[in-house]
């Protein structure tokens, strides 16, 4: 999905105006407006994707809160690699802001530099995830031998699959940046960032969800 | 996307010279995946239709000895020494991938991933799909999950045997059955297959309905069969998510050793189930946790099969009444209100389970509220078939016969939707009767309404009306044969998915009805290769169909049958109106298209009165 979107210039050429076109400036015969194009349909398409992926999410919550009051939970201790992977996400996503709106506001030169940390940050990331898996499994924390850590394998793997999928489409971003494809001035960035956003989020309530709530 | 029209007329051009591999095989076109879905989902129901029949022998004459079906299926049947009997294992798959294939791989996907792709663009006005790359994917990703599904009767110990609901503990421990081994697995990964092209078409529906409306559309003015369809795509896009967690969690518990789903104190044949340190390998798991996340995807799921089918009736019922649709709004706010409670009911799968009795009845209250806006409908498709001239070609049939079964398999649903009359209901053949009359009866009905009013913009040309109605009389007849006796059989304690009833003896005199409907379900079958026939021969050398072969007002109806590439040779149609213009006295037709501009006389009425029913 992400090349695809990605095909798509910034501001979507829709059909606007001339004969049978829609979208605002078109006035219906009886007086009224047209209805107006709610969104542009490749960030309201990857907006539902996230709603579908918030779902998922639910369902894991809501399986960890039931499993939660079993007798056999016992609450995991983290490592505190932890901490430095959830600080490189953060600095990630900061970086990324910052490229995005080097490129909003005309400075093409800025915008690589910015990006290309993004991309290592959340390369370090992963493999941060990674090597806090070995420390658990070092320590003798199984995916099977406590319900606490079968779940955490479980959601920090699949938040991963998922940040796998954003660095594949980062490397997509990268290229097209490289190409100068993206118009100065505008948010060819946004989805991205969306998409790159909604991750960290996710994985700080998933921190929270573990070792706080 | 949309295009400007010029822009598009070179594209159809280019189009045209693609070859025939990307333009029929591997299309973007949405017409074009939806006769794939369409076509892939009619050989998935030939399968499990054959699974039926299997599952319907071996209830009526359970000892009998099928040698030549022994031949045919070797891993089913007991064939040495001339004995053809069907091993018990072999009948729990039969039902478990009757049921997966069926609601999934044939009655969510012929309305929903065939007419959806076939109808959205064309009834909103758009060029195609909003992402139509994605989309040709998700039915690829969708054939995956289908191969999957019918390969896994052929690895290891045969297919999935948990029921399609996949219950753990059964689903959960490989060794537990022979389907919970390799079967298993392969029904998960092609859930998950199904799961992923569904929500890739799901984000399409949702983004080509909001975003792509042609001029004038504005949601009040949508045919019923485009709310279904929005409908739908947010529920699948909403309810199947927790279905995949539930995967994922199923596969930790099979292949990783974990309890998500696994209890303490599990015996498998005879032997308790411990580790190496002497403590029981599983510990803690709740299997009713698979079945809270299994429904809360199932309910939403069974509206994802009915939601359609209402859809195509209110479309095909007023066309052949030739009649506005009583009450529209009260329809849209129907529908809606049956999406919306669709997500606060599902307990009442589990009422067994041992809930709470204070939970249980709301789930109940929850669930009999579902009755309110499903007579809605029903009042308001019986208001506009009042005092009609009806023509009763085909798809009027089965439009007819969609609304007879939502009335019988509604009025059952309000029994089992009752915590107390469900326990002594539940997994009996009375829940059988309920849910194939309602759900898998209208959706059935509702998709053989829509291939028969729909057929000129999939292929051009008509269906043959003798033969469909041919088809129609020998369906309707032998599905109620089939599906109406099984309340009364449930009702005397007939137990669903139980490989020999007569074991037991108060349910040995109930054999000469199974027995009937056995061979009801025959003739039920048998009588589908007249559909086939039609189908196919009409799809070749069926009367060749003009623009609008109905008389009907929607959108779909402004252009060629088959629509062209980009829908319309040039500009899109504006639309003026609400597409049930039937029988108004100040037009000389007795039906006005969705894109005929309001007479002087209509917009004087309007500045005066405000909005009307033109407003729709």
């Amino acid at each position: 999905m992400s090349t695809e979107v990605l095909k798509k210039s910034p501001a979507p050429a829709l059909d606007r105006g001339g004969p049978g076109g829609r979208g605002p400036g078109g006035q219906d015969d009886d007086g009224r407006e047209g209805p107006e194009l709610f969104y542009d349909p490749a960030r309201f398409g990857l907006w539902l994707f996230l709603g579908t992926l918030t779902m998922m999410f639910i369902g894991f919550t809501s399986a960890y809160m039931v499993r939660r009051l079993a007798p056999d939970w016992i609450q995991l201790r983290p490592p505190g690699l932890l901490w430095a992977n959830t600080a490189a996400l953060l600095l990630s996503s900061g970086t990324l802001e910052v490229a995005r709106r080097r490129l909003r506001g005309w400075n093409v030169a800025g915008v690589g530099p910015w990006l290309r940390a993004t991309g290592a940050l959340g390369a370090l990331f992963l493999a941060g995830q990674l090597a806090a898996w070995r420390v658990l499994v070092s320590r003798g924390y199984f995916v099977g031998s406590s319900p606490h850590n079968s779940f955490f394998y479980l959601l920090s793997g699949v938040h991963g699959v998922h940040l796998v999928v954003g660095l594949i489409w980062f490397g997509v971003v990268l290229v097209k940046a490289r190409r100068l494809a993206y118009t100065p001035g505008q948010d060819g960035l946004g989805m991205f960032a969306t998409y790159w956003h909604f991750l960290t989020g996710l994985w700080v309530y998933l921190l929270l969800l573990f070792f706080v709530f | 996307m949309a295009h400007a029209p010029e822009a598009h007329a070179g594209e159809a051009h280019a189009h045209a010279e693609e070859a025939f591999i990307w333009k029929y095989v591997f299309s973007k076109n949405h017409r074009i995946i939806g006769i794939q879905y369409y076509i892939t989902a009619m050989v998935m129901a030939l399968v499990a239709g054959l699974l039926a029949m299997l599952i319907r022998l071996q209830l009526a004459w359970p000892a009998r000895d099928w040698a030549f079906l022994a031949k045919i299926f070797p891993m089913g049947y007991d064939a040495g020494g001339g004995f053809g009997v069907m091993r018990p294992e072999f009948y729990a798959m039969l039902f478990t991938m009757h049921g997966t294939i069926m609601v999934f791989f044939v009655l969510s996907t012929a309305p929903v991933s065939g007419f959806g792709n076939l109808l959205i663009p064309l009834q909103s006005g758009a060029r195609d799909m909003a992402f139509p790359f994605l989309n040709g994917l998700s039915y690829w990703t969708f054939l995956v999950g289908c191969v999957v599904i019918l390969t896994s009767f052929f690895v290891g110990a045969g297919a999935a045997a948990g029921g399609w609901t996949a219950y753990p503990p059964l689903s959960a421990l490989k060794g537990a059955v022979p389907g919970s081994e390799t079967g298993q697995t392969f029904w998960i990964v092609g859930m998950v297959f199904f799961i992923a092209a569904f929500t890739m078409g799901g984000l399409n529906f949702v983004t080509t309905i909001i975003n792509l409306r042609t001029k004038g559309l504005s949601p009040l003015r949508m045919p019923m069969t485009l709310w279904a369809m929005f409908l739908v795509a947010v529920l699948g896009l909403l309810a199947f998510p927790a279905l995949i967690a539930a995967c994922i969690m199923l596969i930790f518990d099979r292949h990783f050793g974990t309890s998500f789903f696994l209890p303490t104190g599990l015996v498998l044949n005879n032997a308790p189930m411990l580790g190496p340190d002497g403590k029981f390998l599983h510990q803690g798991g709740s299997p009713l946790l698979w079945q809270h996340l299994f429904w809360f995807l199932g309910h939403p799921e069974v509206y994802i099969l009915m939601l359609p089918a209402l859809g195509f009736t209110s479309d095909i019922l007023t066309n052949f009444a030739r009649k506005p649709l009583f009450g529209y709004k009260s329809m849209v706010g129907a529908m809606c209100a049956i999406g919306g409670l669709s997500f606060i009911v599902w307990g009442h799968h589990m009422f067994v389970s041992g809930m709470n009795p204070y939970l249980a009845m709301a789930f109940a209250v929850g669930t009999i509220l579902i009755a309110v806006p499903s007579a809605v409908k029903v009042f308001n498709w019986l208001a506009t078939l009042r005092g009609a001239r009806i023509r009763f070609n085909t798809p009027m049939l089965w439009a007819m016969g969609v609304v007879s079964l939502f009335i019988s398999g509604g009025l059952s649903g309000v029994w089992l939707a009752q915590s107390a009359p469900d326990i002594q209901l539940h997994d009996t053949m009375f829940v059988a009767a309920h849910f194939h009359l309602i759900m898998a009866g209208a959706a059935l009905f509702g998709v053989f309404g829509a291939t028969s009013y729909w057929f000129p913009k999939m292929f051009g040309r008509m269906m043959n009306d003798t033969l469909g109605k041919a088809h129609f009389w020998f369906t309707f007849i032998a599905y109620y044969c089939t599906f109406f006796p099984m309340h009364y059989i449930g009702i005397a304690g007939h137990l669903r998915r139980i490989y020999d009833p007569y074991q037991y003896e108060f349910l040995k005199p109930l054999q000469p009805i199974n027995e009937f409907i056995t061979i009801s379900a025959l003739v039920l079958g048998v009588s589908q290769i007249l559909f086939f026939i039609n189908f196919f021969w009409s799809a070749f050398a069926g009367k060749k169909a003009g623009e609008n072969p109905w008389e009907a007002n929607g959108l779909e109806w402004t252009t060629a049958s088959p629509p062209p590439h980009g829908n319309w040779p040039g500009a899109i149609p504006a639309v003026h109106r609400w597409p049930y213009e039937y029988a108004n006295p100040d037009f000389p037709k007795d039906h006005v298209m969705q894109t005929e501009p309001l007479t002087a006389a209509e917009q004087q009425e309007k500045a005066a009165e405000g909005p009307s029913r033109h407003e729709h």
